[in-house]
């Protein structure tokens, strides 16, 4: 037990926790890290706030060993260390809690908090160690969780817990976290909070990535701004504001809410009745769900992710073939048409995963600006691709919605989030569809793009489209919506206006209240 | 990990990092020729030579190297499409019924030039239909084309046994193999070709399939590049969820590639059986098949790649049998490990140099 937990003598220095200095790292031609200082106090949660590809984190990925700067010094306790690598991270007491868990779906929980450090060939032994030493954490921070308990039993949040242990197991003062909040509801969210402050009080030190502003005024003690890979300023979150922040993160004024008007609704476009979709396991995923979207308004879906959603975006977007019920497009059944038939009725899809879904990140951009419509007669009559104008179409759409680079030829994957995701609602937009359905349009998006595939949408909706919105983003949610559905575990469990406050929505995705 | 996103410029990851791979092959490949008690430098000497140095040497390697190409684009255009046809040794063998059935039935009435287009088509039938049976397994029942394939290599085989032995055997005669093909049903060879660079082709059996090859290439570059079935192929091999998002269909990709593969696979037949044997063998294919597996892969799926590939590997079969003739002590079990260790480098270890590659790269950009 006791090797395993390397850790500096405790002196009580007054060093801070973590020092980087002039750290500067490179990819090719993307200078991902400027020059960055930081400095994290011994016992604080510390912020770390930035828009996506702004290098928050290549920057903690350097810190943990994943990554090795081009320059600069790292100093753990006021001592300059090397970090070759995860294994030595750790061995310096970092550690680090992913935003997708790194966790294996069928072990129990102590399986998991054990892998790697199993203390042996055999592991009987290094499981009583194990057992003893969750139960004295769980007794020391309150993380309270079944070690025999099998992770995919388990909700997110508690999940999440896990990767807590499996750090503080390994012996961390110092935890990073990387966007924790992403897949957790409101309520699991304040409790990780709860547990971080008393992770903080026991004297860890927590550096806490995020791009939601909300986070950092609620937890933090101190909060570090990135910008293009530069630190461009820290502060205490005593002394800042949200509007400060933003306006740090993006460099300019940003608007946070979406302006529009009302709407102006016309006859039913999209129309969904008693429909039940199973995943591939048989489970049912979307349990008799019913409702209906109109010209000119956009319905959003609020829930925690995993209720459904995506599983009923699916089936309207002919992905995934409902168990039963109907689907109905301006009057037409569409339940078991596929998805290049939808294209021709008129339903557009911005999908949730723009990475394994909108686009295929190995082709250039030009050739994803034609996904899913290559076999229009526009990009060519027979059965060649008229290359030409494929090329000029992406070339227009890159100028009007100001993708950067504006480089037709430049493979999709180098391009950053928020000009993917634009690559995505251009070519689904411009094809002018009578019906929009949306699933997380700004995932991973900065806020400068957010606030543009925002406008967008809000248009298409003046434009007198029918538009369905699925967001875990209960802002953006309540931003857009005309009308705002609840799914929990698979149905829809009210219907709200966009007033609705976010408690009693909050409630309603935890299936407490209607 | 931390260097896989550089973007490297084309004459690094297509030029630079090949030759690289080649030449360590190479060099290890003369460690193991020393080892046994030869010169290396007079070993590669031979090699080259053997291959390269006479006329009728380039014949037999360009004969090798039209092969190839064949199954090299076989390979290729399944790849594309996500799919690893092993199956093309098996799609060759089957291809050259179709082949040598058409020549059989044309070779009395009408000259080659005629016979030929019916040939290409029947060795590319007969190929994709060996090709259909894994393709509808893998698209309706889920079975993997890996499993399929090479387990219809063997039943191939057996099968063109079965024919050959019993059914197209001339009567009275032992040797398990059709009646030799009348000039009508023989493909011609291309002295005309090399004379023109006044090279002799001497015995050598370069023929016309080579000149199909080279069309095949720019039709398959066409079908991947240019055609709206290759970017559904493409999309379905990169990224098979966005694939089923853009509404492609599955099955019917599946089997459309796995056709076009078996087909090119089929059309490799005419080289040997056509072009040089004149008659239908047993074993006719002797391995191009899965040599093209190699071609493909060193080729990166391009045509143009899997000429060079092809080429390459045609050097080393025809120039290999000089140098195990000229150099007792390097036996043709020697000239595999070679091969093989081509393979090895040029092939699976291919990203082996990338990571020195671009911090090399990076610190030139820099300075």
């Amino acid at each position: 037990m006791s090797g395993l937990r390397i850790r500096k003598g405790k002196a009580l220095s007054q060093h801070p926790a973590i020092e980087l200095i002039g750290i500067d790292k490179s990819f090719g031609a993307v200078h991902a890290n400027k020059n960055i200082n930081l400095s994290v106090a011994k016992g604080t949660i510390h912020g770390i706030i930035g828009e996506n590809g702004a290098g928050k984190s290549t920057l903690m990925s350097i810190l943990y060993g994943f990554y090795q700067a081009d320059r600069g010094e790292i100093r753990v306790d006021g001592q300059s260390v090397a970090i070759k690598d995860s294994q030595a991270a750790i061995g310096h007491g970092i550690g680090m809690v992913h935003q997708h868990f790194m966790l294996v779906e069928n072990f129990s929980v102590l399986e998991n908090i054990m892998l790697g450090a199993e203390g042996g060939q055999l592991l009987a032994k290094g499981r009583s160690g194990a057992r003893a030493e969750l139960k004295r954490l769980e007794d020391e921070y309150g993380l309270e969780v079944d070690p025999d308990a099998i992770i995919e039993d388990l909700p997110v949040g508690t999940q999440q817990r896990v990767e807590i242990l499996k750090a503080l197991y390994r012996g961390a003062d110092i935890l990073i976290l990387d966007e924790p909040t992403g897949v957790l509801t409101p309520a699991e969210a304040d409790h990780l909070f709860k547990v971080l402050k008393v992770l903080r009080d026991q004297g860890k030190t927590v550096i806490l990535i995020t791009h939601k502003l909300r986070e950092i005024m609620a937890i933090t003690d101190d909060v570090s701004v990135m910008r293009r890979g530069e630190m461009v300023a820290t502060r205490k979150t005593a002394e800042t504001t949200v509007e400060e922040l933003a306006e740090l993160m993006v460099g300019r004024r940003v608007l946070l809410r979406v302006e529009k008007g009302e709407p102006k609704v016309g006859k039913v476009l999209l129309s969904v009745r008693n429909l039940t979709v199973k995943d591939s396991r048989g489970v049912v995923m979307v349990d008799d769900v019913s409702f209906d979207v109109r010209e000119g308004e956009i319905v959003g879906i609020a829930g925690v992710a995993g209720n459904g959603q995506s599983e009923l975006l699916e089936a309207i977007a002919g992905i995934r073939k409902p168990a039963s019920g109907e689907i109905q497009l301006d009057g037409k059944p569409i339940a078991d048409a596929d998805p290049a038939r939808l294209r021709e009725l008129g339903l557009a899809h911005i999908p949730e995963d723009r990475h394994h879904m909108g686009l295929v990140l190995k082709f250039e951009e030009y050739e994803n600006a034609v996904l899913g419509y290559h076999r229009d007669k526009r990009y060519g009559s027979g059965a060649l691709l008229d290359l030409n104008a494929i090329r000029a179409d992406a070339a227009e759409k890159i100028e009007k919605y100001d993708i950067r680079p504006p480089n037709p030829r430049l493979k999709t994957a180098n391009f950053s989030g928020g000009n993917q995701q634009k690559i995505v609602v251009a070519r689904e937009i411009e094809r002018d569809p009578k019906a929009l359905i949306i699933g997380q349009p700004t995932r991973g998006v900065d806020i400068g793009a957010i606030e543009f595939i925002h406008r967008r949408i809000v248009e298409m909706r003046d434009a007198g489209k029918a538009i369905l919105l699925v967001s875990v983003e209960l802002d953006e949610i309540r931003s857009l919506s005309d009308r705002i559905l609840v799914m929990f575990a698979g149905k829809v469990v009210g219907e709200k206006g966009a007033d609705a406050s976010e408690q009693t929505l909050g409630l309603m995705m935890a299936g407490i209240a209607a | 990990m931390s260097t896989a996103s550089v973007p490297l410029p084309n004459w690094i990851t297509y030029g630079l990092m090949p030759l690289l791979n080649l030449i360590v092959a190479f060099l290890i490949s003369g460690l193991v020729v020393w080892w046994i008690g030869e010169n290396p430098i007079e070993a590669l000497k031979l090699l080259i030579e053997g291959s390269l140095g006479r006329g009728d040497a380039i014949g037999f390697t360009l004969f090798y190297t039209t092969s190839f190409i064949f199954t090299g684009l076989s390979v290729a255009v399944a790849f594309h499409a996500g799919l690893f046809n092993i199956g093309s040794e098996g799609q060759a063998y089957v291809g050259g019924l179709g082949a040598a059935l058409v020549a059989l039935s044309l070779d009395q009435y009408v000259p080659w030039y005629v016979t030929m287009p019916f040939a290409v088509i029947g060795a590319a039938v007969f190929g994709a239909a060996w090709a259909f049976i894994p393709a509808w397994l893998q698209a309706k029942r889920g079975s993997h084309i890996v499993i399929t394939t090479i387990m219809f290599n063997f039943i191939g085989a057996a099968l063109m046994v079965y024919l050959l032995v019993h059914v197209l055997i001339v009567p009275g005669k032992m040797a398990p193999e059709t009646r030799t093909f009348l000039p009508g049903g023989q493909l011609p060879k291309l002295d005309w070709l090399m004379a023109l660079f006044g090279l002799k082709l001497g015995p050598a059996p370069f023929n016309v399939s080579f000149l199909i090859a080279l069309v095949m290439c720019f039709l398959v570059w066409v079908l991947i590049w240019r055609s709206k079935l290759g970017y559904e192929m493409r999309t379905l091999g990169i990224s098979p969820s966005a694939a089923v998002y853009a509404g492609i269909p599955y099955a019917r990709t599946v089997i459309i590639a796995m056709l076009i593969s078996g087909g090119l696979a089929g059309m490799m037949a005419l080289n040997p059986v056509m072009g040089s044997s004149a008659r239908l063998q047993v074993e006719f294919v002797g391995g191009a098949g899965f040599v093209g597996i190699a071609v493909s892969l060193m080729g990166r799926s391009h045509p143009l790649g899997i000429i060079f590939a092809a080429l390459l590997f045609g050097i080393l079969y025809q120039g290999g049998a000089d140098l195990s003739f000229e150099m007792p002590n390097i036996t043709r079990e020697m000239i595999v490990v070679i091969q093989g260790l081509v393979i090895l480098f040029a092939g699976a270890l291919e990203y082996m140099f990338r990571p020195t590659m671009v911090h090399i790269y990076q610190r030139f950009k820099r300075a």
